[in-house]
């Protein structure tokens, strides 16, 4: 357990060096070129938080927090997630397994492309999946004439955008768990009449689900924040596509005092994600 | 040698392709295998060798698991070189179970059923039947890391027996349990692969699993096949120094002339049988005794003098190594290696009785 996690859980004993408030370690001092960058970056990570929590409106809260507008982005933003999530498992999750256990030439390549959007700027990210999914994108062309179906600035665009920038999250994820996952629990079940897929669905996918798991969790929290890929594809349309993190940009040209109570609404997701992963993977990895 | 094996048991004569039939060959480029393994319905055949000389890879090359580069696998006459695993009649029971982790012991067991397509209901009644076989039923509804040693190995039987395979492999069964379970697990396993119908082949390192568990040995040493036979033939004759030492036996090989094997390298050895030619010679370290001072009058016709290399405990016996004319091992009682005074460095005699000596041609 890193430190970081033993503070993230509040009821966790303090397990500090018995020489702890000495800031001595093993009963050796910490060196000051080391400790005062440290406690700048803690602080660097903190005070925005809590500049968020002292700034907050407390009295006129429970009013911003009722009105319509925040539901609507809200609802929209944890049902978008979702599906987003949703996405990238049906598609993800068999990606990372032909990732882990299917040996093709190029599959470094490929393995570095599927993590692209991970470093990726979002809004590029965005401006790709016009080009790809857009009216007159390569492939929207298609799905526009040949479906009548249109994708960007809809509901589902964020949906799309969302997974294309969440997905690499659960593809490594699982991918890792895949790999570091016994293979001859596969082999076993081949030599019991098992074929590649049903082995995969009874005994590979049981064995992983704490990877899934993790990763669909890491997806959803980073669909949830998205911003870049998500305004840029499907635009910013209070209901359809506005979702949380477009809301609190543009409440605060207008109104900061409601940016700012529904930041703290994200802020508590993300709590509530953190200590949910907390206790679902990171203790048990 | 592997000729007269087979005409020794009539019965895989008989049958036209029933049972195994098989020549493994997987190139690793440093390491090759190339195995022949023939076995009929009913036989129970272990490969015994030492570490890293390629059981467990013909094991799983019969499985499938590992593909063959050539010779061919042939169950009960139809090919299986090009059948992947799940298509094939084969169970294993692999060293350390495999058993699924997410699984009860019951749905374990009814996993192969259930790939063979029967409804959930009759698979989990059959594996039912297999665990009640095995006396597990009290822990059908166990995960296996609630289960011992010797459970999990009886589950992971009843698992591989469950999809009624042709031919049953068994790696190492034994390895995972500790010695008091061993005992009884083997005993049990035993049992289980005398009333087994189809083939049985087993991996092991163990000499005594061996000989306990199968009708007969085919020891790997490097790749291949260096000795087949059943275990008392080949306790009594080894042919080579791995199971010479796995046995017991001082071993070496010469030319016999009459009552005298000249060893290739070292001394004479008198015999009591008449051979000529290429012979082994054999005879147990408790056969050797051994005298500080040269001995007279011995009726002995083999001696040499040696070196004591090294003494250790084996059992309530002392086992000395010997070096000097002849690398020798000797069995002698407490009491006589503290009356000889032995020491790493002690020179001593070492007399054979011809009558204690075996030898057969090469």
């Amino acid at each position: 357990m890193t430190p970081e996690e033993r503070t993230a859980a509040p009821p966790a004993p303090r397990k500090r060096s018995p020489r702890a408030g000495t800031w001595a370690v093993g009963g050796r001092g910490v060196p000051l070129p080391l400790l005062l960058p440290a406690l700048l970056g803690l602080a660097f990570l903190l005070v925005p938080l809590l500049a968020l929590l002292v700034r907050a409106p407390w009295s006129g809260l429970p009013e911003q927090l009722t009105s319509a507008g925040v539901w609507q982005a809200l609802r929209l933003s944890l049902i978008c997630a979702t599906a987003a999530t949703a996405v990238s498992l049906v598609i993800g999750v068999p990606l990372a397994w032909v990732l882990a256990r299917v040996e093709f030439p190029g599959r470094g390549l490929v393995r570095a492309l599927v993590t692209l959007p991970l470093v990726l700027p979002p809004v590029v990210g965005g401006v790709a999946l016009l080009m790809a999914l857009g009216r007159n994108g390569i492939v929207g062309r298609w799905l526009d004439s040949w479906f009548g179906v249109t994708l960007p600035f809809t509901t589902a665009g964020v949906v799309l955008a969302e997974a294309f920038v969440a997905m690499p999250f659960l593809v490594i994820s699982v991918e890792g768990t895949l790999r570091a996952a016994d293979r001859r629990f596969e082999e076993a079940a081949a030599t019991l009449g098992a074929s590649r897929f049903t082995a995969f669905r009874r005994v590979t996918l049981p064995l992983i689900a704490p990877g899934i798991a993790a990763g669909a969790v890491l997806a959803w929290a980073r669909a949830l924040g998205e911003f870049g890929a998500t305004i840029t594809f499907a635009g910013n349309f209070p209901g359809r596509t506005q979702t949380m993190p477009l809301a609190v940009y543009l409440a605060l040209q207008s109104d900061p005092e409601a940016a700012i109570a529904l930041s703290l609404v994200l802020l508590t997701v993300s709590v509530a994600v953190l200590a949910g992963l907390r206790d679902r993977w990171m203790t048990a990895s | 040698m592997t000729t007269r094996d087979r005409t020794e048991s009539p019965a895989r004569e008989t049958g036209a392709g029933a049972g195994l039939d098989a020549r493994l060959v997987v190139d690793r480029g440093s390491f090759r295998l190339d195995v022949a393994l023939t076995a009929a319905p009913g036989d129970v055949v272990a490969l015994l060798g030492p570490n890293g000389a390629g059981k467990t890879t013909a094991l799983r090359a019969l499985a499938g698991l590992v593909p063959l580069d050539g010779g061919h696998l042939r169950l009960d006459g139809t090919p299986l070189d090009r059948t992947p695993p799940e298509g094939r009649p084969v169970g294993v029971v692999f060293q350390d179970y495999l058993l699924f982790p997410h699984l009860t012991a019951l749905d374990n067991v009814a996993f192969g059923p259930r790939c063979q397509g029967l409804a959930k209901a009759d698979a989990r009644e059959r594996a039912a039947e297999w665990l009640d076989r095995m006396g597990l039923a009290a822990h059908a509804g166990a995960r296996p890391r609630r289960l011992s040693g010797g459970q999990a190995q009886r589950v992971a039987l009843a698992r591989a027996l469950a999809t009624r395979p042709r031919l049953l492999l068994l790696d190492e069964p034994l390895a995972a349990l500790d010695a008091r379970t061993r005992l009884e697990v083997r005993a049990q396993l035993r049992r289980h692969l005398a009333g087994f119908e189809a083939v049985a082949v087993l991996v092991t390192h163990d000499p005594l699993d061996a000989m306990v568990l199968a009708d007969r040995l085919v020891v790997v040493e490097g790749g291949r096949v260096v000795q087949e036979g059943a275990p008392a033939d080949i306790a009594r004759r080894p042919r080579t120094d791995y199971i010479a030492q796995l046995v017991g036996l001082n071993l070496y090989r010469g030319r016999a002339e009459g009552h005298t094997v000249r060893l290739d390298e070292g001394p004479s050895v008198t015999i009591t049988e008449e051979l000529s030619g290429p012979v082994f010679v054999a005879f147990p370290p408790s056969a050797v005794t051994l005298h500080r001072e040269r001995p007279t009058g011995s009726s002995a016709r083999n001696l040499w003098q040696c070196e004591v290399a090294g003494l250790e405990t084996h059992g309530d016996r002392i086992r000395a190594d010997l070096t000097g004319d002849l690398p020798l091992a000797a069995d002698l009682t407490t009491a006589a290696a503290a009356e000889l005074d032995l020491f790493p460095g002690a020179k001593v005699w070492g007399s054979v009785k011809a009558v204690q000596t075996h030898a057969y041609p090469a």
